[in-house]
C-alpha cells in the first residue's frame, strides 16, 4: 500500500450500463445506469437501484466504454437509406388463412 | 403527550422482541445513512436494507403483540414502550459511526440474523416460521452486501484499512451478548420456538472468521465486557435514539400519513 492508493478515492469510479429482465422468456432490456468499481458491486447496486420494485429477475452489466456505439454523424448514411424499401417488410407476402395473425 | 404501554413478562414475548427489536433499533440506525453515504447508489442500497429490517421488524411486533394478548399493535409496541422494555442487542444501537463501523456491524447483525431465520424457519410457531421464510432472503443478501464491503475497506487503502480495523475493535466487544442465554432461550428451546442463541456462537465465529480473513483482518481477542441491550439494560445512546424515534407518536398519538 503506498500513498498514492490514498488518491485514488477522489477519482470517479467506473460507469456501468445495467439490463434487467423482467422476467423469464423476455429480453433484458437496457434501464440506466450506475457507477461501481467492478462487476461484482455493480450487479448489486443494479439490483439495490433497478430493482427495489420487483422489476427484474436477472441482471446484465457492462462497463459503459465497452460499449461500441455507432457514430450519430453517420445516422443519415447508415439508416436513412431503409426508408423507401418498403419491400423489405414482409407484409407483400399473401398469407395462407391458417396463420392468418402472425 | 402519549403515556407508556407495559408488556406481560412471557419468555415467548421475550424471545420475539429480541428479535424484532434488534431489527427495529438498526433499521432506525442504518436509516440515519439516508442521504449522506459515500455514493448514491449506495445509499439506496443502505436504505432498502433499513427498509428490509423495519418490515421485518413491523411483522415481529405484529407478532409480539398477538403472543402478548393485550390488543397492541406494531406502532404502539415500537414507539410507546420504556427504554427498558426494548430488548435489542447494545451492538444495534450505538451510534452510527462511519461507513466502515456501518458495514462491520451490519455484517455482524446481518450475519446472526441470517443464521437465526434459518433456524426459525421450522419453528413449532408456524407465524413465526413464515416471517423467517421471507427474512432470510433479505439477510442473506444484507450479509453478502455488507461483507463485501468490509473486504474490500480491510484489503483497500491504508486510510480505509486502519478506520474498518478500529471499526471491527469496537464492534467485537458487544459480541458476547449476542450469545448470552438465559431462561427467555431456555423457554424457546424447551418449546420448539425457536434456537438459544449460544448455539449460533460456533457457525456464527467461522462466518465472520472467513470474513475477516479475506479482508485481512485479524480476528479481535474475546472480551470480557459484556453489554445487556437484550435484557434491557441499555447503553447510554439509546435513551436518544428512543427520544427521535418516538417523538411523533408521542407528540401525536396515533398519527398516521
Amino acid at each position: 500500500m503506498t500513498a498514492q492508493d490514498d488518491t485514488q478515492g477522489g477519482q470517479e469510479w467506473p460507469l456501468w450500463e445495467v439490463f434487467v429482465r423482467s422476467k423469464a422468456g423476455l429480453d433484458h432490456k437496457h434501464c440506466g445506469s450506475l457507477h461501481a468499481t467492478d462487476a461484482r458491486m455493480a450487479i448489486q447496486m443494479a439490483r439495490d437501484v433497478y430493482t427495489r420494485r420487483q422489476e427484474g429477475s436477472s441482471i446484465w452489466v457492462v462497463r459503459s466504454d465497452q460499449i461500441v456505439a455507432s457514430d450519430p454523424g453517420e445516422k443519415a448514411m447508415y439508416f436513412d437509406p431503409a426508408e423507401d424499401k418498403v419491400y423489405r417488410h414482409p407484409t407483400f407476402y399473401v398469407l395462407p388463412k391458417a396463420v392468418d395473425h402472425m | 403527550m402519549q403515556s407508556s404501554i407495559e408488556l406481560r413478562r412471557d419468555p415467548a414475548v421475550q424471545y420475539v422482541l429480541r428479535i424484532g427489536d434488534t431489527c427495529l433499533i438498526l433499521g432506525q440506525r442504518l436509516a440515519e445513512w439516508c442521504g449522506h453515504a459515500p455514493v448514491l447508489e449506495e445509499d439506496i442500497a443502505m436504505a432498502n436494507m433499513a427498509l428490509d429490517l423495519v418490515g421485518q421488524a413491523r411483522a415481529l411486533l405484529t407478532h409480539a403483540g398477538h403472543l402478548d394478548g393485550q390488543g397492541l399493535d406494531e406502532d404502539r409496541l415500537a414507539f410507546l414502550r420504556d427504554e427498558r422494555d426494548y430488548c435489542n442487542l447494545t451492538l444495534v444501537e450505538l451510534p452510527r459511526g462511519d461507513f466502515a463501523f456501518t458495514v462491520v456491524r451490519n455484517t455482524m447483525v446481518a450475519t446472526l440474523l441470517k443464521l437465526l431465520w434459518e433456524r426459525l424457519a421450522v419453528s413449532a410457531d408456524a407465524e413465526l416460521s413464515g416471517i423467517a421464510g421471507k427474512a432470510v432472503k433479505e439477510a442473506r443478501y444484507h450479509q453478502q452486501h455488507s461483507a463485501d464491503w468490509v473486504v474490500r475497506l480491510g484489503d483497500g487503502t491504508a486510510q480505509s484499512r486502519a478506520r474498518t480495523e478500529a471499526a471491527v475493535a469496537r464492534a467485537w466487544r458487544y459480541t458476547p451478548e449476542m450469545f448470552d442465554s438465559d431462561a427467555v432461550d431456555d423457554a424457546a428451546h424447551a418449546s420448539g420456538l425457536g434456537p438459544r442463541w449460544s448455539e449460533l456462537r460456533e457457525p456464527w465465529l467461522a462466518e465472520m472468521t472467513l470474513v475477516l480473513q479475506e479482508a485481512i483482518l485479524p480476528l479481535p481477542p474475546a472480551s470480557a465486557f459484556r453489554s445487556t441491550g437484550k435484557f434491557g439494560r441499555h447503553s447510554e445512546h439509546m435513551g436518544f435514539l428512543l427520544t427521535e424515534m418516538q417523538y411523533l407518536q408521542r407528540a401525536f398519538p396515533g398519527a398516521v400519513w
